[in-house]
């Protein structure tokens, strides 16, 4: 971890409680504290780093168990190890980047931030998403983008599944196969706002120079906005 | 014999003999059915007849119990809320909470007319699927904050800002069916509140995006204790699908209580054949729940609330002579803000409803300005006119309950007990686990126990 200078404050979860290590990091809530937090033995405890509002930067320095980084406003957080489920489940801002895998329902209802998966995110990656960006240097896993309201996932693998199953605005970038798409998911032609679009994404994920000529787009066909009998099938 | 006869313009004089079966509203749907090719989507609750309150009966007091005098002697309401795990449980003052209904299904001045009524009585109100708005925040004393599969408008500030979680599992007008909010009521604000586009027919999920099972479920609980400091009493609504199992899984997942709602429950819009044939009657939604709460020796520690056709007093103390802790309405609270106002059937015709039909819910088109998002209409409803009138309904029901908790020598409200009441029908005495009148006869008795 570096930018944050050399005086990390360190929060240890053996022996020491979840409710006090999130308390800790909680109490720089509503401030503009930028600390750097070294978050060590973590053992895959669930909800760490959870309920985070300040640019603090936490490195949790092994695997994360569920809900790691909830509902994230403004920090950075960095998991060193896997994720478990839905990381950086409904963030609104800052930034989540898992350095291993993560499991299902990554970044699940996300608003706003980005979160980076170094990996592969297991099925439903970015359901229900609201605005955020999930960008996955691996693959993903069926049923990724459900429901997926607004904002962008960028798979540099393959998809699973049922990929953007009843999607209504958010754009799904994906370089690798697609297992099929799901109800109401179409591909797209990319044109140059999405080129830009996409390339400012992985910038932004530390991947700015992935080759992108395979990338292509997925999006609604909004043909399921309205029920009406021509739908019966997918009902 | 059964269905409708007429004397015949023809024929042999037998008349004519409607099918029950095959009746008028049969007939209707049949024909509706054929000429669309598409369900039936529509507002409010179960119109068939279920058992229900109506058919138990409170006992009083003679010889063996003695009454309390009324007006003399103090039969107190309060509950309190919340008090296994959260650092703040919340304290009403009457038994009756207003349930959640979302910005979106109702107008804002509805919201807030709610809150208005809810905040003079004592009592908490409830967000929906949509999010928290300013106005219902701020003219809500106490605001439980709903937490359910869409998501939709759900952020951390709200969460803190709230009394109390409720993450909503089900409900009992289409347990195990997500929401729906039809593009009529879909307009601008409520579309950004939920991050959809104007206009679309909104389908909400059915389940929880990162969560399955109980044992994830407490795991959610717990991460949103961690993100509100353990203050807010978290909640868990479920429609009355299983309720005995419902409530104990809900216990061990660490609910601070338990709502549960039966199938006379509104909604905003979800398909007729989930309305009327989903989901189990709320008599049977809080015998289940209470016994399970026994089972667990968690009955009074895990707080109860039940919902589903709850209208007066007397539905009330029966409610929580079975073992809840609260009741919580909806639709009457609706009612009482002054919707389906006989005084207006002109206009609910006009409509292609009428007033006591509820055919206008999923269509907005509501008259009295309560379920709709047109701005003209919603501005007919005075918020304050219609909270005094919430707070007034919800003060004649606590009297209804209070002297019926006081005729059978109770001085509170939560001392009645099933031993108060006898059923009048034996279904009713079936699905309540209370002795059918003049006996000491329970039907199926044996099959909680033996579960």
């Amino acid at each position: 971890m570096s930018g944050r200078g050399d005086n990390p404050v360190i929060l240890d979860l053996e022996g020491g409680s979840l409710r006090a290590v999130n308390a800790r990091l909680q109490a720089e809530n509503r401030t503009d504290s930028e600390t750097y937090f070294r978050l060590l033995n973590p053992g895959g405890a669930h909800s760490l780093a959870c309920g985070l509002d300040a640019p603090v930067l936490v490195g949790i320095e092994g695997h994360a168990g569920y809900f790691c980084a909830g509902m994230n406003q403004r920090a950075h957080v960095v998991v060193e190890g896997n994720a478990g489920q839905g990381v950086a489940e409904n963030m609104m801002s800052g930034r989540v980047h898992v350095k291993g895998n993560s499991s299902q329902s990554a970044g699940a209802t996300a608003h706003g931030g980005l979160l980076v998966i170094e990996g592969n995110a297991a099925a439903r990656c970015g359901v229900s998403l609201k605005g955020a960006d999930i960008v996955v240097k691996g693959s993903v896993g069926h049923m990724s983008m459900f429901m997926a309201q607004a904002g962008r996932l960028v798979v540099l693998g393959d998809a699973g599944d049922a990929l953007g199953d009843s999607i209504y605005e958010a754009r799904i970038y994906v370089r690798g196969k697609v297992g099929n798409l799901g109800a109401d998911c179409v591909r797209k032609p990319m044109r140059d706002t999405h080129w830009k679009e996409l390339k400012s994404l992985l910038q932004a994920a530390g991947c700015g120079n992935a080759e992108t000529g395979g990338f292509q787009r997925y999006g609604s066909a909004r043909e399921l906005y309205h029920f009406k009998v021509g739908n019966v099938r997918a009902y | 014999m059964s269905g409708h006869t007429e004397k015949g313009s023809s024929g042999s004089g037998w008349g004519l003999r409607e099918s029950h079966s095959f009746d008028r509203n049969s007939i209707h749907y049949i024909h509706e059915a054929a000429r669309t090719g598409l369900y039936r989507i529509r507002g409010f609750g179960a119109k068939r007849r279920v058992p229900n309150f109506d058919d138990l009966l409170m006992k009083g007091a003679s010889m063996s119990r003695y009454p309390l005098e009324g007006y003399r002697e103090a039969c107190e309401t309060g509950v309190t809320l919340g008090t296994r795990y959260a650092e703040k449980p919340i304290h009403l003052e009457i038994p009756i909470t207003i349930a959640g209904m979302s910005f979106g299904s109702l107008s804002a001045n509805a919201k807030e007319a709610l809150g208005r009524g809810a905040n003079e009585a004592g009592t908490s109100t409830t967000t929906g699927d949509g999010g928290m708005t300013p106005e219902e925040r701020q003219h809500s004393r106490l605001l439980v904050c709903q937490y359910l599969p869409s998501r939709y408008g759900v952020n951390p500030d709200d969460l803190r800002k709230a009394d109390a979680i409720e993450i909503v599992v089900g409900q009992g007008a289409k347990p195990g069916g997500g929401g729906m909010l039809l593009g009529q009521k879909v307009t601008g604000r409520v579309a950004g509140m939920r991050t959809l586009p104007s206009g679309v027919d909104q389908r909400s999920a059915c389940r929880h995006p990162d969560w399955t099972g109980p044992d994830d479920l407490a795991i959610k609980i717990t991460e949103l204790r961690e993100i509100t400091g353990w203050e807010k009493p978290i909640y868990i609504k479920c429609g009355a699908a299983r309720p005995y199992y419902d409530t104990a899984l809900s216990v061990k997942a660490g609910a601070d209580v338990v709502v549960i709602d039966g199938m006379q429950g509104g909604t905003a819009a979800t398909q007729d054949v989930f309305i009327e044939h989903v989901g189990q009657p709320t008599l049977v939604a809080v015998k289940e729940a209470v016994q399970a709460l026994i089972d667990l020796d968690m009955h009074r520690k895990v707080q109860l609330v039940v919902g589903g056709g709850i209208r007066t007093g007397a539905d009330v103390a029966k409610a929580i002579a079975m073992g809840a802790d609260a009741v919580s309405i909806g639709t009457a609270a609706l009612i009482a803000l002054g919707d389906q106002n006989p005084e207006l059937e002109a206009e609910y015709r006009a409509a292609g409803s009428g007033a006591g039909y509820w055919e206008d819910y999923q269509a907005g088109t509501d008259p009295a300005g309560i379920t709709t998002q047109d701005p003209k209409l919603a501005k007919r409803l005075d918020p304050v006119v219609a909270g005094r009138r919430l707070a007034n309904y919800l003060r004649v029901m606590t009297l209804e309950a209070q002297t019926i908790a006081r005729a059978c020598g109770k001085s509170h409200i939560r001392n009645l007990e099933p031993d108060d009441m006898v059923a009048l029908t034996v279904e009713a005495a079936a699905m309540a686990g209370i002795p059918l009148a003049g006996t000491d006869w329970i039907p199926g008795q044996s099959r909680i126990r033996d579960m």
